[in-house]
């Protein structure tokens, strides 16, 4: 099935989403959609999908043009799309998601399970989406969740099937798999759109890949003409630079000292499980990990946002352990969260409040109970300018700004006071390229001028750009702990996935694919 | 000439214009319930209906005598509560409470806090007033600043109670404060027939009269009294306490994501104490200016200005000088409807009905805007008057 978009332009008050957009995707053709965060991806794929109305434009299918009024319209032409985040009840088996809103029924209009779930296992079989139709969401891991998706609109017959930045979620060796299913599907004649600001990833995948920037189609070429640095450039409209020029670290003493820590989560399980690690000024230890293996709630203890069950916190040889995140502020601890937007701003609130929220009660901006409105708006005024926040007003909302300048206000906030230790957690999560440069230059920045850094991170690219030492957790431990000189992307994937025996003896080399899921 | 004092007029002329925004859709709400209310009023009118059940005789003498009696009814609301300058005192006297109790929800919901526990704070405030009002003999200037004391000082602990249950135990502030306004109720009656309180002389719950060196001073013959200046006074400090001090700035980052505010080093929990002391003290303060301004004694019962308040604070955004204005319409509605059902035989209920339609138009912006075509501005923090339900 031939996919057509035509001259496709969608208008929000005050901005325009997509100009005059041509794209199209033949059967059997992988497209990707690389663009920054706003470009205009996401768009454009819900005006295909039927969730948008473009205000230009039309769409075609197999050369006939056609209307969507919703996406039941989009699902019965055969496009299929797996949004980013997935939408499967969690408590439903994984029959009872795929069948979910095309009920089989036998007689007297009971669900006919037995049908859904043959045709679930055929499916499954057919496109090695190998999944168990009887578990429960909520137990798969996300490379599974991400499969059930998949399987969703293969049951809906869906020709074409958009895929919105899947990988974001997934492990090293998940998205090894996920690039398999997306082989498979495409020999098998559908049509796949493949959304992602990953650079690598595309080169990977693509046969196909148009790159969107300001809501216009920048360049369409093919992973055998272009590279990295010329898609990147084009991404972002400017010459970007891809790697952090950084010297060899200049450790001093040790600052941070983590000793045989056990902390559990919100539903009381022990999710860290003995870590002990130490950082020394003026280097950068990366935690490798992937996402749900303690890394959340090891930062939360360490920066004393949750009582650890037992062991010691130590900054600057002395015991922190417990201390509350103010304390610990004062004594020179600055922390990125994950989530910038649930824990790093009030997104309501003005830029300029943001960049005092740790700060407000400080002599600097408080007379007594009084806030020296002035000083602050002097402090946020200087910030937004050395940080190159990108706003129209110091009072404009956090929530006005793109994620990237919504992450350059936390970086304002923290650097301006990371005196002793800055932890970073995901700090460019969901980033764009520039903003990535940006936000690593200032991270390496503040370790040449001798602060501890503890770096969280899920993604080996920024694992590789900044590390000095790399450790790995998972499952609650730290399972190795690596030289950056001797450490290479496959050790370190390997030990993420927990396959330490493995990583141990096939020291540095490619390792074998993966046979099994990790769950 | 500097910088400041050349921005100074363009700032001035950007919050009036703000301003006028935020208020729109409040006046557009009450418009509409205004219409809404006349439209109750015709369908409910024994005298009227038959005129329209003759429509197709004489469909002009149906919409006269519909629009004779609608407007009948809100003239006397008018006359009733701005009419006059007793009207106006009606008005103010009404008033005064309703801007302390506003102020106390506005406050616990820039807080994220559900304070509904208005009336049993109003309660306690109310009491420890009217105790501090007849059991010491002191010259004005000290007794009536003590008494006022006391009314903050029993809304305030009335408030701490379900403040530090939030803190501590994460108990949602509805329930503990929808239960509280019935312990301050028994509490009250339990009180009202000890020695303590009891009026010599009387049997039945009544408590002795407040001083004269603890009232508030009324203006000339007229029922209205200082108190409505002390709320003046109040809603200034609770603006100031919110949008200029540290204080505020906890209050509002709590109430808009606890998370970041947690990881800014903020003690959320610190703060819901905080702010349920403060919003408790504040409808202590409504129900102390009752006592010590207009009734100055206390009998059994609700002072029935708690859910009014919660009421107005949602038409008044939840900002102190919308919560004044709106406690003043309140006030009026109050004033008014008595004399609108003395003298048109309209009855007062259909004020509940229009401030309840107030509130549903209040709920559903979107719904405002569509009648009214307005375009959707970029919303405001306040607009979610539910938002505190769900967690």
């Amino acid at each position: 099935m031939k996919v057509e978009l035509r001259g496709i332009t969608k208008r929000f008050p005050g901005v325009v989403a997509n100009a005059d957009v041509n794209l199209s995707v033949e059967a059997g053709e992988v497209l990707a959609l690389l663009g920054e965060n706003g470009a205009g991806k996401s768009t454009l794929m819900n005006v295909l999908f039927g969730l948008y109305h473009a205000d230009e434009g039309e769409i075609l299918i197999d050369g006939k043009p056609v209307v969507f009024n919703s996406p039941a319209d989009a699902i019965a032409s055969g496009i299929g799309m797996v949004h980013q985040h997935f939408m499967l009840v969690p408590v439903f088996t994984v029959t009872e998601n795929v069948m979910l809103g095309v009920e089989p029924t036998g007689p007297m209009a009971l669900l006919d399970r037995k049908k859904a779930r043959d045709r679930l296992l055929s499916l499954s079989k057919e496109y090695g989406l190998e999944v168990d139709p009887d578990a429960t969401v909520e137990d798969l891991p996300v490379g599974v969740q991400q499969r059930v998706e998949i399987l969703k609109a293969l049951y809906r017959e869906a020709n074409s099937l958009i895929l919105d930045e899947p990988t974001a979620v997934l492990t090293p060796n998940e998205i090894r798999d996920l690039i398999q299913i997306i082989r498979t599907l495409k020999q098998s004649g559908r049509s796949v759109i493949f959304i992602s600001h990953k650079l690598k990833e595309v080169l990977q995948i693509a046969d196909r890949i148009a790159v969107l920037h300001r809501g216009r189609v920048a360049g369409i070429t093919t992973p055998q003409e272009t590279n990295e640095q010329q898609l990147a450039t084009l991404m972002v409209g400017r010459e970007v630079q891809l790697e952090v020029s950084k010297e060899t670290a200049q450790p001093g003493e040790d600052v941070l000292v983590v000793d045989d820590l056990e902390v559990l989560d919100d539903r009381d399980h022990k999710t860290v499980d003995g870590v002990s690690f130490k950082v020394r000024a003026g280097e950068i230890l990366a935690l490798a990990g992937v996402q749900g293996n303690g890394q959340t709630e090891l930062v939360e203890a360490i920066t004393g946002l949750r009582p650890p069950l037992t062991g010691t916190v130590s900054l600057n040889g002395k015991d922190v352990t417990g201390r509350s995140p103010r304390d610990l502020f004062r004594k020179g601890l600055a922390h990125i969260p994950e989530d910038r937007q649930a824990d790093g701003l009030v997104v309501s609130f003005p830029i300029e409040d943001n960049l005092v929220l740790n700060t407000y009660n400080e002599p600097e901006f408080s007379r007594g109970l009084a806030i020296r409105r002035d000083r602050v708006r002097e402090s946020a005024e200087n910030l937004v300018e050395q940080f190159d926040i990108r706003t129209t007003s110091t009072t404009a909302a956090a929530s006005t700004l793109s994620g990237g300048n919504q992450q350059k206000v936390i970086v304002a906030r923290e650097f301006t006071h990371a005196d002793e230790l800055l932890i970073a957690s995901q700090p460019t999560r969901g980033l764009d390229v520039g903003s990535i440069q940006y936000i690593h230059e200032q991270i390496v920045a503040k370790r040449d001028e001798g602060v501890a850094v503890l770096l969280v991170s899920t993604e080996l690219d920024e694992i590789f750009a900044l590390a000095d030492r790399i450790a790995v957790m998972c499952r609650g431990r730290i399972v190795g702990t690596l030289d950056r000189k001797g450490a290479t992307r496959d050790r370190v994937g390997l030990l993420m996935a927990g396959e330490t025996e493995e990583a141990e003896t096939v020291p540095g080399e490619m390792a074998p694919t993966p046979t099994e899921d990790e769950s | 000439m500097t910088a400041a004092a050349e921005r100074a007029p363009v700032a001035r002329a950007d919050l009036i214009k703000r301003g006028a925004r935020t208020a729109l859709v409040p006046l557009l709400s009450l418009l509409a319930a205004m219409v809404l209310g006349g439209l109750v009023m015709i369908v409910t009118d024994p005298d009227v209906l038959p005129y329209w059940a003759a429509f197709f005789r004489n469909p002009g003498r149906a919409v006269t005598v519909s629009w004779e009696l609608v407007s009948d009814a809100y003239e006397a609301l008018l006359r009733g509560s701005f009419g006059s300058m007793n009207a106006f005192s009606e008005t103010i006297t009404n008033a005064t409470p309703l801007v302390f109790a506003g102020l106390g929800f506005a406050l616990a919901y820039r807080a994220g806090l559900f304070n509904i526990g208005g009336e049993g704070q109003i309660l306690a405030g109310a009491t420890t007033a009217v105790w501090v009002g007849f059991s010491f003999d002191l010259p004005a200037v000290i007794h009536l600043p003590l008494a006022l004391v006391g009314g903050i000082v029993g809304g305030a602990i009335w408030g701490f109670i379900p403040g530090i249950l939030k803190a501590r135990t994460g108990a949602h502030e509805v329930i503990t404060t929808i239960m509280l306004n019935y312990i301050a109720l028994s509490g009250l009656n339990y009180l009202l027939k000890t020695t303590t309180f009891l009026r010599p002389g009387r049997s039945d719950p009544i408590s002795q009269i407040v001083n004269d060196s603890a009232q508030l001073p009324a203006f000339g013959d007229y029922r209205m009294h200082a108190g409505i200046i002390v709320a003046g006074l109040t809603a200034y400090v609770v603006w100031w306490l919110l949008f200029r001090s540290t204080l505020g700035f906890e209050f509002r980052s709590v109430g808009a994501n606890p998370s970041a505010s947690s990881y800014a080093g903020m003690s959320v929990g610190g703060t819901y104490v905080t702010v349920m002391m403060i919003s408790g003290a504040l409808a202590g303060l409504a129900g102390a200016s009752q006592m010590l301004g207009v009734r100055h004694y206390m009998s059994p019962g609700f002072l029935g200005y708690g859910f009014d308040a919660i009421a107005l604070a949602i038409l008044g955004r939840n900002h102190p000088v919308g919560v004044f204005a709106a406690a003043i319409l309140f006030g009026a509605l109050r004033a008014g409807g008595l004399s609108m059902q003395a003298a048109t035989a309209t009855p007062i209920d259909i004020i509940l009905v229009i401030q309840a339609l107030i509130i549903a138009f209040m709920a559903a912006p979107a719904l405002v805007r569509a009648i009214f075509r307005i375009r959707a501005e970029t919303v405001v923090e306040s607009e979610a008057v539910t938002k505190s339900w769900g967690t």
